[in-house]
């Protein structure tokens, strides 16, 4: 199996084509069925909806208001101009009147207006005549500061219902999406549970640990902040082009027919950019792979002189890494100014032909300052709706790799009826047993052996034989594909899983050990045992012996990797947990490197005391096991090709006595 | 870690090394590629001392295999080759063949030129091993150094690779770190470490005689029997 290559896992790509998360112009990740997708997430959205919709309204509504402040914030400003020119003419007109003269009450604008030469009334700007022309002569006009106080108190408070509903909907929004990314990480959870040993055979931890953290967190963030800034945007972009056609339909013009030559600006550079950032990716993977490797093989490399082949290859990828990146980032750099070159371009169309309108008195001051303000806010919009555009992928992407593994088949629920041994003896009986990871290539092929209660059973043979793959069978880590297995005449699978692994203890090359004390690891199969019951195992284990002489005795802590006590002192403590645990048969495998010889000899002992009236299966690597075990199992790819004893096996002269012959050859 | 250090492993002849793990094995084969330097003494090859050659003199003269078999992405050709780019072909085919490799290789859809993926995740430990014995092959040095690498391979291809090294490696001076005893037994010379020291040295029956911690090592992986009919065994041979 080790000669399969395992999948890296799926790199994280998000990210979008303009700032957000992620580098400028970067590529995203796709789904394959984006609509099946998205209706599935729907569908876990589905007991929301009621929320949704409040958030949706909340999100329509805080957008329309601070798409109409820009418009209000306008009318103060032509309140401020309207009230300035008429103080200025009021000022010029009384200024230019002849000594003496005082104008009656009643006089207008429109009177002096009428009273001075056509040739200078034409000197006057046009925007200014009407104002003139309602100008009331007979006191001096001033600011009409309760209107712009009223309407300033308006923005304050268009300003504040926005920002207040923008919050509620962002709580209310996170709420939701917390919550579905809760169900999703329980769903998860409770999946692994039922899934198949064989499911994780076929992927690296890192690919399931993905699902669980990865994945749904790209689907919560971007359901945070996606899903509203979809509504705000839409609506941001309909608003403003409505806004502005109410101002000017030709600055709009204006407006609009300047984002082409943005688009293609994008376009252009995007395209360009996201080569470079797939091949600078590639490229810093292959020199992270390259430096991984070197650094793992160190002395292979030194001792067979790849020094300077190594530096070259690392300088080869190293220069392509240059290059790539550097373009990428030449390329996504450009896009920020040339995208505010053309948004000045439009800026200075906006300004040159609203200072002609506003001349010619078609439009006011305070239109152009709002216009240019809906300018401004024209881009966020647009920009936020592509980046969305590429959120929703990845999204879609993460969302339809969770949904998979949801729909991933899970292992033969447990029998309805299960089957509890009262007294097992440990009587195992394989019969025609067929198993394959992959069903299509079967690797245990008709297995039938039968073993006796309280026997020791050696299972011997090359490695890839399928040792290991017999005891996940008989542990029902795997089902078989046909044949029976039971024990005490009652099939595996009529029992429940628990029930069944209960049966063994098991003493595996890999020591397990969990930080926490000695006496907790010694008492984790068997958490009720006395004290007295726990240190006797440990003296029948040899543990008490070494345990004695640690600091703290059985209360020591070990640490994580229990790397603070040595790898033989480790074994026995898993010796002393499955003795103390009494299951009435054993799974061990024996290690292949050696500890030092002395402990070697007391895990002998303790092994011995453990298989002791019980049904035992070893994987054995020690010729003095095998020899004594009361019933050898001798496989080869596959199946079980020879069983008996060593002597009848030595009789038979065999593939096993080819095998432990084979020991005794001349060696160099 | 290592003190009084004191042995010669002569040309033509098998010295082998035996110990529980820390006992310094390892450590003390590095210093003759130099992969640590003697705080004091000196390790010498060809009465020079390994620290005044040029270290690329010095690593052409050895050939390294080590306890993980380690590969590089590439082919298995450039794995192969790795040490001895201008190695032929027929001379690759000898080392893979010697490395009991050939079989596996041929089976391979690319044969020689098939991907070796990054740390050789796509072949097994026991390839991986192979290979690894291969590319040292193909250096065709002066001093073998095998650091535990048999144990990754079954009992089988384990003794058919021993047998044909002996021929490939006749005349050569041969270093091998072990665990099983069944694997070091034949040595012409057996160093038993201990804590970092030199406890015994001489060859199996001798160290069978007056060697406490080689005769401990030896009974916990054989039994009397098997000890006798393997002495009977080599007596034949000889």
């Amino acid at each position: 199996m080790d000669s399969q290559p395992r999948k890296p896992a799926p790199r994280q790509r998000r990210g979008g084509m303009f700032g957000g998360p992620g580098p400028v112009g970067a590529p995203t990740e796709k789904a394959k069925d984006l609509k099946g997708t998205l209706k599935k997430l729907a569908h876990h959205l589905r007991p929301y909806w009621g929320k949704l919709s409040v958030v949706l309204i909340f999100a329509i509504a805080s957008t329309a208001f601070a798409i109409a402040s820009p418009k209000i914030l306008g009318h103060a400003t032509n309140q401020i101009v309207d009230d300035y020119v008429a103080m200025k003419a009021y000022d010029a007109i009384m200024e230019n009147l002849p000594v003496g003269v005082t104008l009656p009450a009643g006089t207008t604008g429109a009177d002096v207006l009428d009273s001075i030469p056509a040739a200078e009334r034409d000197n006057i700007p046009s925007s200014q005549i009407d104002s003139i022309k309602s100008l009331d002569l007979s006191t001096r006009p001033t600011f009409h500061f309760e209107a712009i106080r009223s309407i300033i108190v308006l923005l304050l408070a268009l300003y504040l219902l926005s920002a207040a509903l923008s919050y509620i909907q962002g709580w209310i929004m996170t709420n939701i999406t917390q919550k579905v990314t809760y169900t999703l990480r329980r769903d998860i959870s409770q999946k692994i549970n039922r899934l198949p040993l064989k499911y994780f055979d076929k992927r690296t931890y890192g690919e399931v640990l993905s699902r669980v953290t990865n994945d749904v967190d790209t689907i919560s963030q971007s359901l945070n902040q996606s899903l509203s800034q979809i509504v705000t945007s839409v609506v941001m972009i309909i608003g403003i082009i409505v806004m502005m056609l109410s101002i000017s339909w030709l600055l709009t013009l204006i407006t609009i027919l300047v984002l082409p030559i943005s688009f293609g600006f994008i376009a252009f550079i995007t395209k360009r950019s996201q080569v470079q950032f797939v091949r600078q990716q590639e490229l810093l993977g292959d020199i992270n792979g390259h430096i991984e490797e070197m650094y793992a093989g160190h002395q292979v490399m030194r001792v067979f002189n790849g020094e300077r082949a190594s530096i070259a290859k690392f300088n080869r990828i190293n220069d392509k890494l240059y290059q790539s990146s550097w373009r990428a980032q030449f390329f996504s750099g450009l896009m920020f100014p040339l995208m505010t070159f053309v948004g000045n371009l439009g800026y200075v169309g906006v300004a040159v032909a609203g200072g002609w309108l506003a001349i010619n008195g078609h439009i006011r001051i305070g239109d152009i300052q709002a216009f240019i303000q809906y300018v401004q806010q024209f881009n966020q919009p647009i920009i936020q709706t592509a980046n969305i555009a590429n959120v929703l992928q990845s999204t879609a992407a993460a969302a339809e790799r969770v949904f998979e593994f949801l729909d991933e088949p899970e292992q033969a629920a447990n029998t309805t009826k299960p089957v509890t041994l009262k007294n097992p003896v440990g009587r195992v009986v394989f019969d025609k047993v067929v198993f394959g990871y992959d069903p299509k290539s079967p690797v245990i092929k008709g297995l039938s052996a039968t073993i006796e209660p309280g026997s020791r059973v050696a299972i011997v043979g090359p490695t890839g034989a399928g040792k290991t793959t017999l005891v996940n069978l008989l542990m029902r880590f795997y089902e078989v594909d046909s044949g029976t297995i039971t024990i005490d005449g009652v099939n595996i699978q009529d029992m429940r899983r628990e029930d069944v692994r209960r049966l063994f203890g098991m003493v595996l090359q890999d020591t397990w050990l969990f930080s926490g004390t000695i006496r907790d690891n010694i008492t984790y199969g068997a958490p009720n045992a006395t004290e007295e019951q726990m240190i006797a195992t440990a003296k029948e284990a040899h543990v008490d012996h070494f345990v004695s002489s640690l600091p703290g005795g059985y209360n020591m802590e070990l640490n994580e990797e229990a790397n603070n006590i040595s790898q033989g002192e480790k074994q026995l403590l898993t010796i002393a947990r499955a003795m103390l645990a009494g299951a009435p048969m054993l799974i061990l495998d024996e290690a292949t490197s050696s500890v030092d010889t002395r402990t070697e000899v007391l895990i002998q002992k303790a092994m011995d005391n453990l298989m002791r009236h019980k049904t035992s299966f070893v994987i054995a690597h020690r010729l003095s096991t095998i020899r004594d075990a009361d019933l050898i199992l001798v496989m080869k790819d596959g199946n079980v090709i020879e069983q008996g004893t060593h002597t009848t096996l030595m009789q038979k002269n065999g593939f096993y006595a080819e095998l432990y012959n084979s020991q005794f050859t001349e060696a160099i | 870690m290592l003190s009084g250090i004191n042995f010669t492993a002569e040309p033509g002849q098998t010295t082998a090394f035996i110990g529980s793990t820390g006992s310094g094995k390892t450590t003390l084969i590095g210093l003759i590629p130099r992969f640590y330097d003697v705080t004091a003494g000196q390790v010498l090859i060809d009465n020079v001392d390994v620290r005044d050659m040029r270290l690329r003199d010095l690593s052409g003269q050895i050939g390294y295999v080590p306890q993980k078999g380690v590969l590089f992405s590439g082919t298995v050709k450039s794995n192969v080759t790795y040490g001895n780019k201008r190695a032929s072909t027929k001379e690759i085919d000898t080392a893979i063949k010697v490395a009991q490799a050939s079989d596996f290789v041929k089976k391979l859809e690319g044969g020689l030129q098939s991907n070796i993926s990054q740390g050789g995740t796509n072949v097994s430990g026991g390839q991986k091993q192979r290979l690894s014995i291969a590319r040292a092959l193909a250096v065709k040095p002066k001093v073998y150094i095998f650091d535990d690498s048999f144990s990754a391979l079954d009992f089988k291809t384990d003794a058919k690779l021993r047998k044909a090294l002996q021929k490939e490696t006749a005349g050569k001076t041969v270093l091998i770190v072990g665990q099983r005893i069944s694997t070091i037994m034949n040595a012409d010379k057996i160093i038993v470490m201990d804590e970092g020291k030199i406890v015994g040295q001489g060859t199996h029956d001798e160290l069978m005689k007056h060697n406490v911690v080689y005769q401990e090592i030896a009974h916990s992986q054989l039994s009397d029997e098997e000890l006798a009919r393997n002495k009977n065994a080599r007596k034949e041979a000889k």
